[in-house]
């Protein structure tokens, strides 16, 4: 299982240009195994350029990146093998899907590293299982599929590398309320039946609030808090000023403990909303 | 990375250059060039060089930035220089072997040569270094408006010109949006013969085309719900008005092109 570490990590875009721009600053952060981690910040802040430079597609100006205890920015390291490790998918299904079929299209991450048809398949096979997608669509084209769907192959490309960590970068944009329930159900599940570590990168606080153990919210290129998603929330002032927002269940609370009813506020979901008003409700004599 | 081409690209700053009409800008480049043929003797030199680094001056453009443009034709006036060098038979002669020789003329017409296409690719990349890609269509388009008499269907033309420089910086950024997606699946763009690689596009250029095809539909589908038919009766939001700067602009052009005439015939 992979660790990865970042040390001082500044990244600068169009270096030394008109355009010049620097997306991350002093960026120090620690993501251990098998953990279940949300990247959150508005668009620009940072987050789609803090998770490529995980896997090596951009290289940061300044700072190192260890991975398993390995210097990825050393001269001798095998960049290849670093993407088997950790798995990127991006926004868009569009951008990586091109075969004929939705089973070659899955077979290509596999082939590229190295594998034999018959493995190549057997594992693609097996990731297209593990997202849940329909079988009798295997040899459809891609192009045909809804959104939804797009993006289970699309997961199940980079799923069929089997990656030590699993990076998806707005997983659930633009799909609907229950599409993006599935995906995040889907998600969760397959990171504890497989025990890979996933990082979610999201704009929305709301979705990612009920699955992921642990939230990074990064502002401008820095990282304003990290830490468990109920306490990023009680800080939900801070929040707002940077242009995010707690889930609407925490504002709902503060305001009935502010009207004096015995509820502790720092509920993050509706199920945990609910059960803390019940108990306060029947605690009324 | 590829965004970080610079050739040609619009540089914002305000300047007086900026500001003037995309016309004067046109005609102005088309007579500069004209001029860098036309130009003989050191004063015409001196005359034409005042001129680029007075103008470049002007657009407050920073000069290491207009330089690095001419990076990409390096080669180009290399090969020149060379082949004049070289193959120039005429005038005192200093050395020669075999088929080549070194004459006085050849040096001349060497830094000549390379003084004119240098000068030329400078000129007018701080044309479209001032110029937004859509100004330079609208300029195009009030200029030649005069050929939709024999039915040159010009608006058309500058529509279509205008859409293609409009998707270029959204296709590169596409391109390397692809191209990241498939190296995280462990896609290799650099290595093998000329057949392996070409193969190696393919998983991006069939994401590309795809998506520049449903842009394009998207695209006409947005102007014809806009009702969008084409050049008939259409105006500008924004018509191209000549200022006091664009009739100055057109005055210091003329009195620059009589110069060099002068120069030319007189010295």
């Amino acid at each position: 299982m992979a660790s990865i570490i970042l040390d001082k990590i500044d990244f600068t875009y169009s270096s030394g240009t008109v355009h010049e721009m620097q997306a991350l600053k002093n960026i120090n952060l620690q993501i251990g195994e098998g953990e279940f981690i949300g990247i959150i910040g508005r668009t620009g802040s940072g987050k789609s350029t803090l998770v490529q430079l995980f896997n090596g597609l951009l290289k940061a100006g300044n700072g190192h990146i260890y991975v398993d205890g390995e210097d990825i920015y050393d001269d001798d390291y095998d960049m290849k093998k670093l993407r088997c490790k950790v798995g990127l998918v991006f926004q868009y299904p569009d951008h990586q899907l091109f075969a004929a079929t939705n089973f070659e299209d899955v077979c290509f991450g596999p082939k590229n590293q190295g594998l034999g048809k018959k493995e190549a398949e057997l594992r693609a096979f097996e990731a297209l299982r593990n997202v849940g997608f329909p079988e009798e669509l295997f040899y459809q084209p891609p192009f045909e599929l809804s959104g939804g769907q797009k993006r289970r192959v699309a997961i199940a490309g980079v799923l069929a590398m089997k990656p030590e960590v699993l990076i998806l970068d707005e997983p659930t944009a633009g799909l609907d309320p229950a599409g993006r329930d599935e995906i995040l159900g889907l998600l969760s599940r397959m990171r504890s039946e497989l025990g890979i570590t996933v990082i979610l990168v999201s704009h929305s606080m709301e979705d990612v609030a009920e699955y992921v153990e642990r939230m990074i919210v990064l502002d401008n290129g820095e990282i304003l808090f990290d830490a468990p998603p109920r306490e990023v929330f009680s800080h939900h002032r801070s929040l707002e000023e940077i242009g995010l927002a707690a889930p609407e269940v925490a504002y709902l609370m503060e305001e009935l403990a502010k009207s004096g009813m015995p509820v502790k506020p720092g509920a993050v979901t509706v199920q945990e909303a609910a059960q803390e008003i019940i108990s306060a409700i029947c605690k009324i004599p | 990375m590829i965004r970080d081409m610079t050739l040609g690209q619009y540089y914002p700053v305000d300047s007086v250059i900026h500001k003037l009409d995309p016309r004067v800008k046109l005609s102005a480049t088309f007579i500069y060039i004209t001029a860098l043929f036309l130009f003989r003797g050191l004063a015409g030199f001196a005359l034409v060089t005042a001129v680029l680094f007075y103008v470049i001056h002007l657009s407050k453009i920073p000069f290491g930035y207009i330089v690095k443009g001419l990076k990409t034709v390096v080669t180009l006036l290399l090969i020149t220089v060379v082949f004049n060098l070289l193959f120039t038979s005429t005038g005192t002669e200093y050395w020669h072997w075999g088929p080549f020789h070194l004459t006085s003329t050849g040096i001349i017409n060497a830094v000549l040569m390379s003084v004119r296409l240098g000068y030329l690719v400078i000129g007018t990349s701080v044309m479209t270094l001032t110029t937004t890609p859509n100004a330079l269509t609208d300029g195009l388009e009030k200029s030649l408006s005069c050929l939709n008499r024999i039915h040159v269907p010009v608006h058309e033309l500058a529509m279509m010109m205008s859409v293609a420089l409009r998707f270029i910086p959204i296709l590169i950024e596409e391109t390397d949006r692809i191209m990241k997606a498939q190296t995280a699946r462990g896609a290799d763009f650099e290595k093998g013969n000329i057949v392996r690689r070409a193969k190696n596009m393919i998983p991006v250029l069939v994401p590309l085309f795809v998506s520049a095809f449903r842009r394009a539909d998207d695209l006409a589908l947005a102007m014809e719900s806009r009702c969008y038919t084409g050049g008939e009766g259409r105006t500008k939001m924004k018509p191209l008005k000549y200022g006091k700067n664009d009739r100055k602009a057109y005055l210091a052009v003329i009195v620059f092109f009589i110069l060099v005439i002068v120069f030319r015939i007189m010295l």
